[in-house]
């Protein structure tokens, strides 16, 4: 599995493919033809949950961009363009974000009319070649965060070899380009902790939860970005640690949790960013029942997401999904994490925390 | 008990009193009305020859009037007919005195405009006109004269008589007026351009009284054919005219009365007729009664037979010339003319022509430029009123690709030996069923040739657009293609290029 190769070799697999995907377009145009390509289509009709995945994956449905289309031709340009840059990056191992991709374009007179549209054609990208865009090097803005007694060693150019130690800093190291592209040296950890929000984060910190449950902390900083999601699943794959999740108790924070563990719609054209066997430990509809947290009611908005999420094939896969969505449309009251705090600060580590743990431990 | 006089006042007496109904209404309307009427006069008698016009008009600044109006000289030269001698101190100082009393199309009709003009200008400055005219024979006349308000009589102030050496021919009119130059500047402006638009064959110099100058140079000397005199058509008369006839006519019988004086009726019409009115044809007109007069114009009007008048009394322009003028004027980017066959309303026969201009040097402001023109007069004022704007008003111009901020002009030109003018200030059109019904197919025709010309330009357009599309992006994905794929020399697009080009490629 891709995954599992050295990130040297996957970086060489990622140039090859440019490279490729570059000479087949030369040699059509070279032979006098206008140059088309294949790939799956992305459209909603051509999205399919695969239980055996637990993901969201695209079915057989393809479509051609063709350079015979005038309506094709620029989003072509801009993605050979786009393939071209990615290209430079990964060879000469930089980095760049998505808002650069947007602005390096103008320099060769391919101006993306939006970040929108840049970004769509670097999905494009991502779907012709199986790639992800961090894969060429190109990565959100948003960052999120780990802590934690894990050892990784960078592979970035001028840290190459250098080891870091993930509770060096307090609050935290960022998910970014380079430690996404980094090996995963050892650790004494057996978990991964997931949380949703930045100061329950620093809460965890503060009260060594990574020793006292011997756990490696994220901070998926609200929607985990795909990098974090990537990261979350090798920590899972490559050092075989269960991963928990906290969020919310309201459907917005049920969803995150389900992002991590199955995947978006919207990244349907790619593997390894989900981690199928992740657990949501809470807050969960029933938690704020039997803790009696202090609540808000849900509004129309909420109630909304509700009704789409029970109808979402990946909510269907486990019963425990159905049931907190059933609860939370009864009792029709959200909960934050925060709200713990009626028990006093610690009470959310003490006593909730371990609790869940157990409640949904791995069998 | 009141006492009350009666009293008969002249006709200048009387067009002095009611100068609102020639224009002469403020010292604005007054120096735009003076100049117009003069032009009008200037240009009638250079067609009349059929002769190219070459007129100059000079207005010149002599002093202040009052704090709002100043005094003016206005001096008119053409090459026209010119006047005999005999005729000018009556043709410029006697009013309802003139040489178009006829029936075919002109642009003075009542013996009137060039009069009030100088009426006018003798009213308001008290200064006598002067009259230069020749026929091009040996001599040149030249007149200072007043006209005599109460007795409607030219006064001769002073005559003389200069040999006539290099054959000149035309009239100079020079008086002073007062009035209000720089609130008439814009029409007055507006007038020449406009004219210079449907005498596309004239040269016309105005030198204003900044000592500006403003030149409309002819763009062809083809001149449209002069208009015929006709007889009145059965369904245009009057009592009045018909009084008039039977007390002139040397005929005796009303069949050769009929034949005679109609037009469009021979002997087998007027034959018809009779019978059909139940008149006697061997009756003599002149012994119709005064009740039998009004009935014979009742049955004239009824008779369903006579054939319409025919147009050779009339002058249209013409689809070439009205191009030209319109081209001239307007530098459109596009034109498109339409001549209209002769129609008739209420026995005058009468013509549209209409043009429809696009782009070019036509500015874009929001809504459709009229340009309406009556015997190639300009009409300049109450243009809301005009039949042509209700109708273009009414017109579904989305149908024709027309939207609300293209730069167009659209030129409506009626002509006819009686334009249907809804005032006596001669400057819009009634609202007649049949005139209406002429613009409006006129238009639409026009219309529909800038429909085509929209669409064709569209389709270019369209054209150029995605020949720039695959030039513009064919080369760079040549070129990112190259440099990815590790290649030196880049590919040849140019055969793909020239396949767009030549074909087209399929697509939207
Ligand atoms: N510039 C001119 N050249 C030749 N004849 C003229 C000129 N101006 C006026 N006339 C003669 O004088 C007559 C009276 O002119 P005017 O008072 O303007 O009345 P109208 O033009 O209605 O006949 C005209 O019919 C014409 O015969
Ligand atoms: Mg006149």
């Amino acid at each position: 599995m891709r995954e599992f190769k050295s990130i040297i070799e996957r970086r060489k697999e990622v140039l090859t493919n440019l490279e490729n995907f570059g000479l087949k377009i030369y040699e059509q145009l070279d032979r006098g033809y206008f140059p088309f390509i294949e790939m799956p289509s992305r459209s909603t009709e051509n999205i399919y949950y695969d239980p055996r995945f637990r993901q969201f994956i695209l079915g057989d449905k393809r479509v051609r961009r063709s350079t015979r289309n005038i309506r094709h031709l620029k989003p072509f340009a801009q993605l050979v363009w786009t393939a071209l840059f990615s290209y430079e990056l990964t060879s000469q191992r930089k980095t760049s974000t998505l808002r650069d991709v947007y602005y390096s374009a103008q320099a060769y007179e391919m101006t993306f009319k939006d970040q929108q549209e840049s970004n769509n054609i670097i999905t494009d990208l991502e779907t012709v070649l199986g790639f992800s865009r961090e894969d060429f090097n190109i990565f959100p803005e948003e960052r999120s965060a780990v802590f934690g007694d894990l050892t990784i060693r960078y592979t970035v150019p001028g840290y190459e070899g250098k080891t870091l130690n993930l509770t060096s800093h307090p609050d935290g190291v960022m998910i970014g380009p380079a430690l996404t592209s980094a090996e995963f040296v050892e650790t004494t950890a057996d978990k991964v902790i997931a949380i949703e929000k930045g100061g329950l984060f620093t809460r965890f910190i503060e009260e060594n939860v990574h020793k006292k449950f011997n756990a490696i902390l994220v901070l998926t900083a609200g929607q985990a970005p795909r990098a974090t999601r990537h990261f979350i699943r090798r920590l899972n794959r490559e050092l075989g640690l269960p991963v928990y999740i906290f969020t919310d108790g309201d459907p917005w924070g049920m969803h995150i949790a389900m992002v991590i563990i199955s995947g978006s719609a919207n990244a349907a054209h790619l593997r390894d960013l989900t981690t199928p066997d992740a657990k949501w430990s809470g807050v969960w509809a029933t938690d704020i029942v039997k803790y009696k947290l202090p609540t808000d009611p849900l509004d129309e908005i909420d109630m909304k997401r509700l009704y789409e999420l029970q109808k979402d094939p990946r909510y269907k896969e486990d019963p425990l999904w159905q049931r907190e969505i059933k609860t939370f449309m009864k009792i029709r009251r959200k909960a934050e994490q925060e709200a713990f705090s009626r028990y006093g600060l610690t009470y959310i580590v003490d006593e909730y925390l371990p609790a869940k743990l157990e409640e949904t431990k791995y069998p | 008990m009141a006492q009350v006089t009666f009293e008969e006042i002249s006709a200048s007496d009387f067009f002095y009193r009611n100068r609102d109904i020639a224009g002469f209404t403020n010292p604005t309307r007054a120096i735009f009305a003076a100049i117009r009427e003069l032009v009008e006069n200037s240009l009638d008698a250079a067609e009349s020859l059929k002769i190219p016009p070459e007129i100059y008009v000079r207005l010149s600044f002599e002093g202040e009037a009052s704090r709002e109006t100043q005094i003016y000289k206005l001096r008119v030269e053409d090459n026209g007919c010119g006047v005999p001698p005999r005729h000018i101190p009556s043709a410029f100082g006697q009013v309802l005195f003139g040489s178009k009393y006829k029936l075919k199309q002109q642009r003075g009709t009542f013996g009137l405009g060039g009069k009030m003009a100088i009426l006018y200008g003798q009213i308001t400055t008290h200064q006598p006109a002067t009259i230069i005219s020749s026929t091009g024979m040996s001599r040149i006349y030249m007149y200072r004269l007043m006209i005599d308000i109460q007795r409607n009589r030219p006064i001769i102030l002073d005559r003389k008589v200069f040999l006539n050496k290099e054959g000149w021919r035309g009239t100079v009119v020079e008086f002073s007026l007062e009035g209000d130059y720089l609130r008439a500047m814009p029409k007055i402006l507006e007038y020449f351009k406009q004219t210079a638009m449907v005498n596309p064959y004239a040269n016309i110099t105005f030198v204003d009284p900044k000592g500006r100058l403003y030149k409309f140079i002819r763009a062809t000397t083809v001149m449209p054919d002069p208009p015929k005199e006709t007889l009145p058509h059965p369904y245009g008369v009057d009592v009045e005219l018909l009084q008039r006839l039977i007390q002139v006519t040397p005929y005796n019988n009303m069949l050769e009365f009929l034949k005679n004086h109609f037009h469009r009726v021979g002997e087998i019409t007027a034959r018809k007729f009779l019978e059909f009115s139940d008149i006697s044809p061997s009756k003599n007109p002149k012994r119709l009664s005064h009740e039998e007069i009004v009935r014979l114009m009742h049955m004239l009007k009824k008779f369903k037979e006579f054939l319409p008048p025919d147009a050779s009394c009339l002058s249209p322009l013409g689809e070439e010339l009205l191009k030209t003028g319109v081209l001239k004027e307007l530098k459109p980017e596009f034109v498109a003319v339409h001549q209209r066959k002769p129609a008739t309303y209420a026995g005058h026969p009468f013509i549209v022509e209409v043009a429809i201009a696009y782009g070019g040097e036509i500015p874009q402001k929001g809504g459709i430029l009229i340009y309406r023109f009556a015997n190639r007069i300009p009409l300049l004022y109450d243009e809301a009123s005009d039949v042509s704007v209700k109708v273009i008003n009414e017109m579904n111009w989305r149908r024709y690709k027309v939207t609300p901020d293209m730069p167009i002009a659209i030129v409506v030109h009626i002509c006819s030996t009686k334009v249907p003018y809804k005032t006596v200030g001669k400057e819009f059109i009634a609202d007649r069923p049949e005139v209406r019904r002429e613009i409006a197919n006129g238009l639409r025709e026009v219309a529909r040739q800038l429909q085509h010309f929209l669409t064709r330009r569209e389709h270019v357009d369209r054209e150029r657009k995605r020949l720039g599309v695959f030039s513009k992006y064919l080369p760079k994905i040549a070129e990112f293609s190259t440099k990815l794929a590790g290649k030196e020399k880049p590919p040849d697009i140019e055969k793909l290029l020239r396949s767009v080009r030549r074909f087209g490629v399929e697509g939207i």
